[in-house]
């Protein structure tokens, strides 16, 4: 089982590839359309700007890919800004995203807590997901954001509360995403990466 | 729930992880990959990397540290010292770490801030600041830098909004009065910063118990405290501390 990472230079993609590299995966990291459209699943990181994020797509053809890829039936999973991207529209830079799971990137409300939301939060499963398997209940996991993914209920996975609640594990058949980042998550986020790896082997 | 982080400081000079008194004197305590290991296996939230070396040829080896570092452990953890351009900033979060540190250089050059924060995102940008009490700066305290030796012009809480403006995203507090005390963090200095800025505040210097760092959530409005030598000597563990702090009320992660 072979796993492409989608490079389209949004975001640092070290901590990724030294978490798949500890899990022993088979994996390459790669900004070729072709070269990952052979690969069985791919992982979506992203850190940084929707609206920069979406032009890299456009432009490299990645984003074109990504829709073929998820039109095929193999999985994918979507991390940070991979999990709003694959929306079907972003409130930062009020842009257009892939369309793979219905909903919309919303911004936090100001005036209330610290803006972008950092550090450890938990999250409650509200559906069960291969991602989620030998996951305990409510575990703390990394954040990094100042939009969330906004979704109907029969997407959410798991759900977690910054001043709004959200859900922060998405998915729709074999699309799946998460806001926080398992790769900074510890022992949890290490199981989510593996549950990812392992998943249809 | 947002829990409280506890984030364990290592300072390293030459490779070597070292703890140093009041900004003088230091002391070998171990190698730095090994024990950011150890406290990532014991539960701590996040780690933060100082490189006091002295010399700019021996710098490569904390990049080796660092890509030894993101190889074994999944929790962010940050880097400081020595960073002067973008260029450094880059190096570093290439190796690995989730955020940079900057201090003296941003007092000298502020525009470090900006560029940091417009390149790689302000979530990468921890402002260090050094400072002590002063009954003549119009926040009770003064900025100092260079390791706490020079005193500057600034007042730390005029400072502090100033880098937020710039595009710091977190502070890191460091009470020169309470630093190397082990009597406690300086509560006023962490709530005055934390209640006027709109990004996290991580209190440092001071801490000897469990309980200053109660207090310090409690009454500094600190959104993480560091600590460094609790550990380091075997006083503490951190899942010790996190027990103690999570029966007290403070959410923590466990």
């Amino acid at each position: 089982m072979k796993t492409g990472v989608v490079d389209y230079k949004a975001g640092n993609l070290r901590s990724i590839q030294n978490l798949l590299q500890f899990l022993k995966a088979d994996f390459i990291i790669s900004d070729r359309a072709e070269e990952l459209l052979k690969c069985d699943k791919l992982l979506f990181p992203g850190v940084g700007e929707a609206a920069y994020a979406m032009g890299q797509l456009g432009k490299t053809g990645l984003g074109a890919m990504m829709k073929d890829f998820a039109q095929s039936g193999r999985p994918i999973f979507g991390i940070c800004l991979g999990c709003q991207i694959i929306l079907d529209h972003s409130e930062e830079g009020d842009v257009d995203c892939l369309g793979l799971i219905p909903g919309i990137a919303k911004r936090f409300p100001s005036g209330g807590l610290k803006v972008p939301e950092i550090g450890w939060n938990s999250f409650d499963k509200v559906q069960e997901h291969y991602l989620l398997k030998d996951i305990p209940a409510s575990p703390d996991v990394y954040f990094v954001h100042s939009y969330y993914p906004s979704v109907d209920a029969r997407y959410g996975i798991a759900q977690t509360e910054y001043m709004v609640p959200f859900y922060s594990v998405i998915g729709r058949d074999n699309v799946a995403a998460a806001q926080f980042h398992p790769e900074k998550s510890g022992p949890v986020g290490i199981q989510i990466m593996r549950n990812f790896i392992e998943y249809g082997g | 729930m947002l829990k409280k982080r506890i984030i364990i400081c290592l300072d390293v000079r030459d490779g070597k992880t070292t703890k140093g008194i009041k900004f003088k004197g230091n002391i070998d305590i171990g190698d730095p990959v090994e024990m950011a290991e150890k406290y990532y296996h014991d539960g701590v939230d996040e780690l933060v990397f100082y490189d006091i070396t002295a010399s700019a040829e021996k710098r490569g080896i904390m990049i080796d540290v660092v890509e030894r570092v993101a190889e074994r452990i999944f929790i962010p953890f940050s880097v400081g010292g020595g960073i002067a351009s973008v260029a450094d900033m880059r190096r570093v979060l290439l190796a690995g770490a989730e955020k940079i540190s900057v201090n003296s250089q941003a007092v000298k050059n502020p525009s470090i801030i900006e560029e940091g924060a417009s390149i790689f995102g302000r979530q990468c940008i921890v402002l260090g600041m050094d400072a002590a009490r002063d009954p003549d700066m119009p926040s009770g305290y003064r900025v100092f830098i260079n390791g706490g030796r020079t005193a500057t012009e600034l007042d730390a809480l005029a400072w502090a909004k100033q880098a937020e403006r710039l595009g710091a995203g977190e502070f890191v507090l460091n009470s020169i009065d309470a630093d190397g005390t082990k009597n406690g963090y300086e509560i006023p200095l962490t709530k005055m910063i934390s209640d006027n800025v709109g990004v996290p505040v991580v209190a440092s210097g001071g801490a000897g118990k469990p309980v200053h760092l109660e207090d310090v959530f409690k009454k500094g409005n600190a959104d993480a405290a560091l600590i460094a030598s609790m550990v380091h000597y075997g006083d503490y563990t951190v899942q010790g501390i996190k027990e103690y702090l999570a029966a007290s009320g403070v959410p923590m992660r466990m």
